[in-house]
């Protein structure tokens, strides 16, 4: 093995580590919203990216029954569709059972893995425990070559994109939107929020929906780079949750960050080591880093 | 204007305000002065709805607010400046005045304010939890001011402020009322600042009020009497 082709393997497993990251960060987001703004520890987090994950394979089945002809543009409206399903569903959850619990933190623990189970059980009744694909656009398939031995996978492309979009706009938002004064306003002190005049209930359903819907987009990311099961979901809370905890709840930037570097240690230690190891290795580290520093890598400083 | 009628405030079984009654005119300062644990922050916390009220009733303008919920007091003209100043500390000073700004068209903060408080255009970058107790108490102020309230609460604004900024916010408060011709409501401890800024005073005690005077006729140590424990 030559230096160039190690530098190949290199490049490509660290892209590889870069489609993790991707779906790692979206899911992330959407917890560390949920959990910073309102103290809900979400176990359903992964069902609702399993319901983005199956909005895009209904989509592109139901192209392909009634409209074969837009097979390749339904894509991206899909994904707008994943963000809408999982966005109503959140709605919902909030309305009907979260809201009833924010002075019971534990217990929305408990009734969230209630819908997580509920939910994946939904699935395998009503759409069937095999795994699905989508038919993905044919721009979304084959590599991207620019030098002969280093293939860069398109969808691996096409999910980091949809992932810094999301990401810039959703930091965007929260950091100039009124949507994301209300919702810092809220989180610094709620009943101080309230009397300055913020309906912080509404605030919070909102931004529950909101970190909801950004579940159901890393499903829809997730679809082009894996196949959706009911219990796919599941697969990715563990490592969401360490994304969050180890980039330091408060912090949205310090969840991007964790989110590439639990993914890039995993991916690259996994071409050299067996996938368990890998795992072994990556945990090893963030248990030895947050002994460290247990507020996680970054919190904001300033006088309480 | 605000208007309270017998109102009671009870903490589960027990009850802390045993029927209190008074009115807030417009374009007026009402000194509400009584020892810690007499009552004067429950009194504030169920005007503003972040305590249930027993019984009773609170109207602005005429308009029932008793059984609100704290955001549509605000709706309806009512803004309250707490104890312990409670700014946000992890937004800019600029966001924290943003905040009272719900219910407005616009973002933009009223050159009004920080020609009322000129420090704040100053720091206004700096994350609010950065400032002094003084100027946080400004940033409070200011917070409660955007929201064009047709009442102000203030909630012992003087507690553990130096001497110097307390004249300040004595003048400010003054100068607040005269431009908006609004009611001011504000508890106290320190007699000097309520006799700067009062029209009227009342002294709580136990949960009632038992005494209401005119500044002019205030028998000051009578007043000190009350206070010292």
């Amino acid at each position: 093995m030559n230096f160039s082709e190690l530098l190949n393997i290199g490049l490509m497993q660290g892209f590889a580590g870069l489609s993790l990251f991707a779906v790692l960060l979206l899911m992330g987001l959407g917890l560390a919203i949920i959990f910073g703004q309102m103290g809900v520890i979400n176990m359903a987090h992964g069902e609702f990216m399993t319901i983005g994950a199956y909005t895009i394979y209904l989509s592109s089945h139901l192209t392909e029954l009634y409209a074969p002809g837009l097979k390749q543009i339904y894509f991206p409206f899909a994904v707008v569709l994943a963000f809408f399903f999982a966005f109503l569903l959140g709605w919902l959850v909030e309305w009907v059972l979260i809201r009833h619990l924010y002075k019971r933190a534990l217990d929305t623990l408990l009734a969230t893995w209630g819908i997580s189970l509920a939910m994946q059980q939904c699935f395998r009744t009503f759409i069937g425990p095999k795994e699905v694909s989508p038919n993905l656009p044919d721009w979304l398939l084959d590599a991207w070559a620019p030098v002969p031995g280093l293939d860069i996978p398109r969808n691996g492309l096409f999910v980091l994109a949809l992932t810094l979009f999301v990401t810039g706009a959703v930091l965007l938002a929260l950091s100039k939107s009124r949507w994301g004064l209300r919702v810092r306003a809220t989180v610094s002190n709620r009943m101080m929020a309230n009397a300055i005049g913020i309906d912080t209930s509404k605030t919070d359903r909102l931004t529950f929906a909101i970190g909801c819907g950004i579940a159901g987009m890393a499903g829809a990311a997730f679809t082009t780079i894996g196949s959706t099961g009911p219990t796919s979901g599941q697969l990715y809370i563990v490592d969401s949750f360490l994304v969050v905890t180890f980039g330091g709840a408060a912090s949205l930037l310090g969840t991007v960050v964790s989110a590439f570097g639990i993914a890039q240690t995993q991916s690259l230690a996994e071409f050299f080591l067996h996938g368990s190891m890998a795992k072994v290795l990556t945990l090893s580290l963030i248990v030895v880093i947050l002994m460290m520093r247990p507020q996680g890598l970054f919190a904001s400083k300033v006088r309480r | 204007m605000l208007t309270v009628t017998d109102l009671f405030v009870a903490y589960g079984q027990s009850e802390a305000l045993h029927g209190i009654s008074f009115v807030g005119n417009p374009n007026e300062t009402v000194a509400i002065m009584g020892r810690n644990g007499m009552g004067k922050t429950t009194l504030f916390k169920s005007l503003m709805g972040i305590l249930p009220t027993k019984s009773g009733s609170i109207q602005i303008d005429g308009r029932e607010v008793t059984h609100d919920e704290s955001f549509k007091r605000v709706a309806k003209g009512i803004a309250y400046v707490p104890q312990g100043r409670m700014i946000f500390p992890t937004l800019t000073v600029e966001e924290n005045i943003q905040t009272g700004l719900e219910n407005s068209k616009t973002r933009r903060i009223p050159d009004e304010i920080y020609a009322l408080f000129p420090v704040l255009f100053e720091m206004k970058k700096r994350k609010g939890g950065n400032l002094s107790g003084g100027q946080q108490q400004q940033l409070a102020i200011a917070r409660a001011l955007v929201t064009e309230p047709k009442v102000l609460l203030l909630d012992e604004p003087t507690e553990g402020i130096q001497p110097s900024i307390i004249k300040d916010i004595a003048k400010a408060l003054n100068e607040i009322r005269q431009l908006r011709k609004i009611s001011i409501i504000v508890s106290e401890q320190v007699l000097s600042f309520a006799m700067d800024v009062a029209d009227r005073l009342f002294v709580i005690e136990g949960g009632r009020l038992v005494m209401e005077t005119t500044r002019a006729n205030t028998d000051a140590d009578k007043i000190k009497q009350y206070l010292s424990v």
